[in-house]
């Protein structure tokens, strides 16, 4: 009975299914590259820094066996992490920033939403607890410590314009509102929420009460978040599992993470039909 | 005789070779640099011997009539009187080897002074009243030209004063930020000025501002990708544009107003020397060495580089402390940038701006040059082929004092 076996067979099952590729890794980050776009503040504000990339040596007379690079970002940029301290609420507890995460943050299982319809109506689209009670009620509860994987198909806008949607009304871009927010960290204690688009709240979620829902509500209960994440559509509804660890930054907020999921290959994902 | 009405260059004949830079002798005593000095700031200067009066040229460290080392300079109208001219056929010089057939003359000046000038081409034969003007040659030392009393409708398109200035008219301009007041205007300014090419650059493409569309939908304006603070996005538009620009205009900047002391942190300092001083090092790695090999083109040579700095370059405007020092290290920046493209004869022109009329400077009190105007100034620059240009009446007031004096400009700058 594999119940019965030592962890060590876990584990060692584990790699056999990767080998045989009965698991698949999907990548679920984005490229960290110069073009990709950085949350845009108010302008009087101190900005996020984008990624930049300056050459250290690149086989030439800097270093003529070497190539490498000075990197630099904000802790918020691209495929990133947001830890409890990210957000005011947040500020006065434990394991809330990167380098005090508890380890059990790093992997956890996922529920995939799929909004994709809703977003490509309206870009200004919100996750409601009534449409995640409408999930539950055909994939099961939401268990307690699982990402809430908020999948719109953002991260198929390859034009950065069209990624940040900008008017003179702001940013729209879609996002949980208020009701999904409280019913998910309140009465389904999930580990956090992801999302496609560059931040987890809505684009207008700084007209919301409270205002950013996802930031105020989530890391104000040690909850985290996810942005920027790709792939999504292909992963299963439920099943996946997660691993996103962000770097160990002394009294970080958050990190540029390379955020990976588990995926059984047997498992239906939406794409495939199964909704 | 008159002028033709410079038409549009043909392209290169691809299989002639590349013509390479050369410069006119560019070699000049001390003295002679502060003629120099006042011609790169637009004006025509010659010393006058404060003892006796005598004007004279060539500069000297003494006075020639009464060796009096009290020697002022004075300025000069430039009105003159044609007394010879010949025309050069040969010379030894590789500068002038291209150029000849050459007019040359002596004109003496109403202050009795007389120098040996080129001519224009619409210059009378001698005995004749002209305009002598002097103006920086491609080594970037004053020399003279001679024109008609009176402007005819073509004088500027004149091949030897076309050598001395950086005319837009049929050029190929890059604007490194588009998107801002500043931007909007040039780009218009240049269009009316005849430039054949205006590429505007812009970064953030998703931050555009309202009526941009306007600038864009431009005839000759094509909007191009340009982030001066990322080395890539510089490389990757000097990869598709670069051996085609003649006159980069380097307008991006970032401006935040606040001390040094009364804003946390260093990200905002950070931001304006990363597009203020690293911006524009970016684009002479990128945008230089392609200029400097194209600066004697037989089509369109590239011409000119301008930077906008500010006039508080000079002197610091506390309530805008680390703007001011981004500036400032610009402003140094530009001058090796001149050292470096002088070899190729390409001109650096460094405009220095008072307070600009646009949403960074809401309670700086006016007056403050409108963006237009800083375009129609840079243009004119340009049409002249000055080196440093200070815009506008709080920059003329400030260059003035800091002549006089930087110290006491320092101490009443507390007060601005």
């Amino acid at each position: 009975m594999r119940t019965t076996e030592t962890p060590a067979s876990v584990l060692g099952e584990l790699t056999q299914a990767l080998a045989a590729k009965r698991l698949r890794i999907v990548d679920l980050s984005q490229t960290l590259a110069p073009g990709f776009p950085q949350i845009v503040l108010p302008p009087e504000f101190d900005q996020c820094a984008p990624f930049r990339m300056e050459v250290i040596s690149h086989y030439d007379e800097r270093g003529p066996d070497v190539y490498w690079n000075n990197i630099s970002f904000g802790e918020h940029f691209g495929t990133h992490f947001d830890a409890p301290i990210h957000w005011i609420t947040g500020r006065d507890l434990p394991h809330a920033s990167t380098d005090t995460l508890l380890e059990s943050s790093f992997i956890a299982p996922a529920c995939v939403v799929d909004c994709s319809a809703d977003a490509a109506r309206d870009a200004d689209s919100l996750l409601t607890a009534a449409r995640l009670r409408e999930w539950e009620e055909r994939y099961g509860r939401i268990p307690p410590g699982a990402w809430l994987l908020m999948r719109t198909d953002w991260s198929k806008r390859s034009d950065p314009v069209a990624y940040q949607n900008f008017n003179e009304a702001g940013q729209h871009s879609p996002g949980p509102d208020v009701s999904a927010v409280e019913f998910l960290v309140h009465e389904r204690h999930v580990i956090g929420f992801g999302s496609e688009t560059i931040g987890t709240d809505a684009g207008q979620a700084a007209h919301f009460r409270p205002p950013y829902p996802c930031h105020s509500i989530m890391h104000g209960n040690g909850r985290f978040g996810l942005q920027c994440l790709s792939n999504l559509d292909l992963l299963p509804p439920t099943g996946a599992l997660i691993i996103a660890a962000p770097l160990k930054i002394l009294r970080g907020s958050g990190s540029p993470v390379r955020a990976l999921a588990l995926v059984e290959r047997t498992a239906r994902h939406y794409s495939s039909g199964a909704r | 005789m008159t002028t033709d009405a410079l038409k549009r260059p043909p392209p290169r004949n691809p299989i002639l070779p590349l013509r390479l830079p050369t410069l006119p002798p560019g070699s000049r005593s001390r003295a002679a640099l502060h003629l120099t000095a006042a011609v790169a700031e637009g004006r025509f200067e010659l010393q006058k011997c404060h003892d006796c009066g005598q004007i004279q040229y060539p500069p000297r460290d003494a006075c020639t009539a009464c060796l009096s080392v009290r020697l002022v300079w004075q300025p000069i109208s430039g009105e003159g009187e044609l007394i010879s001219d010949t025309v050069l056929h040969h010379s030894n010089e590789l500068y002038y080897r291209h150029l000849v057939p050459l007019r040359l003359g002596l004109v003496r000046l109403k202050e009795n002074v007389t120098v040996l000038s080129l001519l224009h081409k619409e210059c009378p034969a001698a005995t004749a009243p002209v305009r002598l003007r002097a103006h920086l040659d491609k080594a970037g030392q004053a020399t003279f030209i001679a024109l008609p009393t009176i402007d005819t409708p073509n004088l500027a398109d004149d091949r030897i004063l076309r050598e001395m200035t950086s005319d837009p008219k049929f050029r190929k301009v890059l604007i490194t930020d588009a998107n801002s007041a500043t931007g909007h205007a040039l780009c218009k300014a240049l269009v009316d000025a005849g430039a054949d090419t205006i590429w505007a650059g812009v970064a953030e493409p998703w931050k555009v501002r309202p009526g941009f569309s306007s600038i864009a939908d431009l005839p000759k304006v094509t909007v191009v990708p340009l982030d001066l603070t990322d080395n890539r996005s510089v490389q990757d538009l000097a990869g598709s544009v670069g051996a085609k620009v003649d006159i980069l205009i380097n307008n991006a900047e970032f401006h935040r107003s606040s001390g040094i002391s009364d804003r946390p942190g260093t990200e905002t300092a950070r931001a304006e020397m990363e597009i203020n001083y690293l911006g524009m090092m970016r684009l002479a790695q990128s945008f230089g060495p392609a200029m400097r090999a194209r600066a004697a083109d037989s089509s369109v040579p590239s011409t000119a580089w301008v930077n906008i700095l500010s006039i508080y370059a000079l002197s610091s405007l506390p309530s805008q402390g680390t703007f001011c020092a981004s500036k400032a290290a610009a402003l140094s920046l530009s001058q090796t940038l001149r050292a470096e493209m002088r070899h190729a004869g390409i001109r650096v022109v460094n405009v220095f701006p008072g307070p600009i009329d646009d949403e960074w400077t809401q309670l700086i009190p006016p007056p403050k040059l409108p963006p237009a105007a800083l375009a129609k100034a840079v243009v004119k620059a340009l049409q002249d082929g000055v080196e440093d240009i200070y815009p506008g009446d709080v920059a003329q007031d400030l260059f003035k004092k800091w002549r006089e004096s930087a110290k006491a400009l320092e101490r009443e700058m507390w007060g601005q």
